[in-house]
């Protein structure tokens, strides 16, 4: 099932998809193009992955790193699908990111690989941008490239677990103004999901509504407000987003 | 999303600040000019702890499985009382509602160089204690570290790089704190280490002190 969380006269409802279209929980059928689209999930605490394809970590220059490189994002940084992000107007160079997002359903902790999937509820698409004229190498990536408002959509839908079959499997790709940029495969992670599931819940316990970001492969490019970018996963969704300028 | 803490106080993100401190500035001096830093830091240097690390007075800090120390830094805590964003230096004080001890428990690890997840992100690792109200004068305040009734760290927090205000202001000037979100003045790297069974606590003056044990990782009753 495609779950979502939207926005319709003023109240926020539960959905699920149904041929096209959205079935809220109170029975009514609506368009998609007559809601606002919330985050499919509040998320908890928020993981990411940073150089977890080999060919985007290389694009980076950067040798593949031995351990997973994660950082975490606050909450301030989500926004839903249709919605702006706005790019600083110092801004040199401001990136998408394509992601899978893993929802966490379960408390875990020291999950064993073979049996990190039991503890997934979920699947999302995010699109974390960067903004790379901020880097500094003080917990890089630091907080002002990645933790700014709304520079990180996720959605339209929380696809169920049951229905991802081989999340290991999907092809991921980003258009920007309808050409693609982007075009990869989820079985390209340096550190696939059971393996980053594990290594999470060897350090902290998880918590259901944690949301893991499982990196991005290569394929950077420059966006300009006025640009639509459209980062999609296979069988998960199509996440639209538009460039605005700052303020 | 919000949590509710054992108090049945609300709480926000904690997010933390290293390198605001002249004597950790100093300390390191030309190692951050040097790879793989190569320049000083222009932007406040910020880690999240996240909901699983957030604990209260009285809290029993497990170590890490196969550590055996864990850093204990003191400083204290912005608690953020609305949303704020892009504040002015001159009235950035106006959005904090009140202060709170923390004590930022870690793994040891002098690189500052990749976000400290495996440092600082185990259960339980950022004990706090209560709020009380903000007042003014922060920068006149002393945190004591003791372990085991002995003073093992003094600092004042007249050494900051960026005081409250200016911190506030540029770190709201690249993303929002929402209410209940809670921003801590920086912490001195290269605190005082305690060991499995130490008492350890903060006292700032004004404030009811901050006490934890720190407990063996063994001592959680997991099964062999």
């Amino acid at each position: 099932m495609k779950r979502a969380r939207i926005l319709l006269d003023g109240t926020v409802h539960a959905a699920v998809e149904e041929e096209g279209r959205l079935r809220l929980s109170n029975g009514r059928l609506v368009d998609p193009e007559a809601v606002t689209w919330l985050p499919p999930v509040e998320p908890r605490t928020i993981f990411a992955l940073g150089l977890n394809y080999a060919d985007h970590a290389k694009e980076l220059a950067f040798k593949a790193p031995e351990t997973p490189l994660v950082f975490l994002k606050g909450p301030n940084t989500i926004t839903g699908h249709r919605a702006s992000t706005r790019r600083p107007a110092d801004a040199t160079f401001m990136h998408y990111e394509c992601e899978l997002a893993v929802v966490i359903g379960r408390t875990a902790r020291d999950v064993p690989r073979d049996r990190a999937y039991e503890v997934v509820a979920g699947y999302s698409v995010a699109n974390d941008y960067a903004i790379r004229d901020y880097l500094e190498n003080y917990y890089r990536p630091n907080l002002r490239v990645k933790n700014r408002d709304g520079c990180t959509p996720l959605g339209p839908w929380l696809v169920d677990a049951a229905d991802v079959p081989d999340p290991m499997n999907l092809s991921l790709r980003t258009l920007v103004n309808g050409r693609v940029t982007q075009d990869g495969s989820t079985r390209d992670m340096i550190f696939d999901v059971p393996h980053l599931i594990a290594y999470l819940s060897s350090i902290m316990t998880l918590s259901p509504g944690d949301v893991i970001l499982t990196g991005t492969p290569e394929g950077l490019a420059d966006v300009k407000p006025g640009d639509t970018v459209t980062t999609e996963i296979e069988g998960i969704g199509s996440l639209v987003n538009h460039i605005v300028a700052d303020r | 999303m919000h949590t509710t803490s054992p108090q049945g106080m609300t709480q926000g993100m904690v997010y933390g600040v290293i390198l605001n401190d002249r004597r950790t500035l100093d300390r390191l001096g030309p190692a951050l000019s040097q790879p793989p830093y190569s320049a000083p830091p222009k932007a406040p240097v910020l880690y999240i702890k996240p909901y699983n690390t957030h604990a209260g007075n009285g809290a029993a800090v497990r170590l890490p499985r196969g550590a055996e120390r864990v850093e204990v830094a003191a400083t204290l805590g912005l608690v953020i009382g609305r949303d704020a964003t892009a504040l002015d230096e001159a009235t950035a004080m106006d959005a904090v509602a009140g202060l709170r001890p923390i004590l930022d428990v870690s793994l040891p690890n002098p690189s500052v160089y990749r976000p400290p997840v495996r440092e600082r992100c185990f259960d339980g690792s950022c004990p706090m204690g209560g709020t009380l109200p903000y007042v003014a004068g922060v920068e006149a305040l002393t945190l004591r570290t003791l372990v085991n009734g002995t003073v093992v760290a003094e600092r004042s927090l007249s050494d900051l790089v960026r005081p409250p205000a200016r911190l506030l202001a540029e770190v709201t000037g690249f993303m929002t704190l929402r209410a209940g979100d809670t921003l801590h003045l920086g912490i001195a790297l290269d605190g005082p280490q305690a060991g499995a069974d130490d008492r350890v606590r903060l006292e700032i003056d004004g404030f009811a002190p901050l006490d934890i044990v720190i407990e063996d990782a063994a001592a959680e009753g997991e099964t062999p």
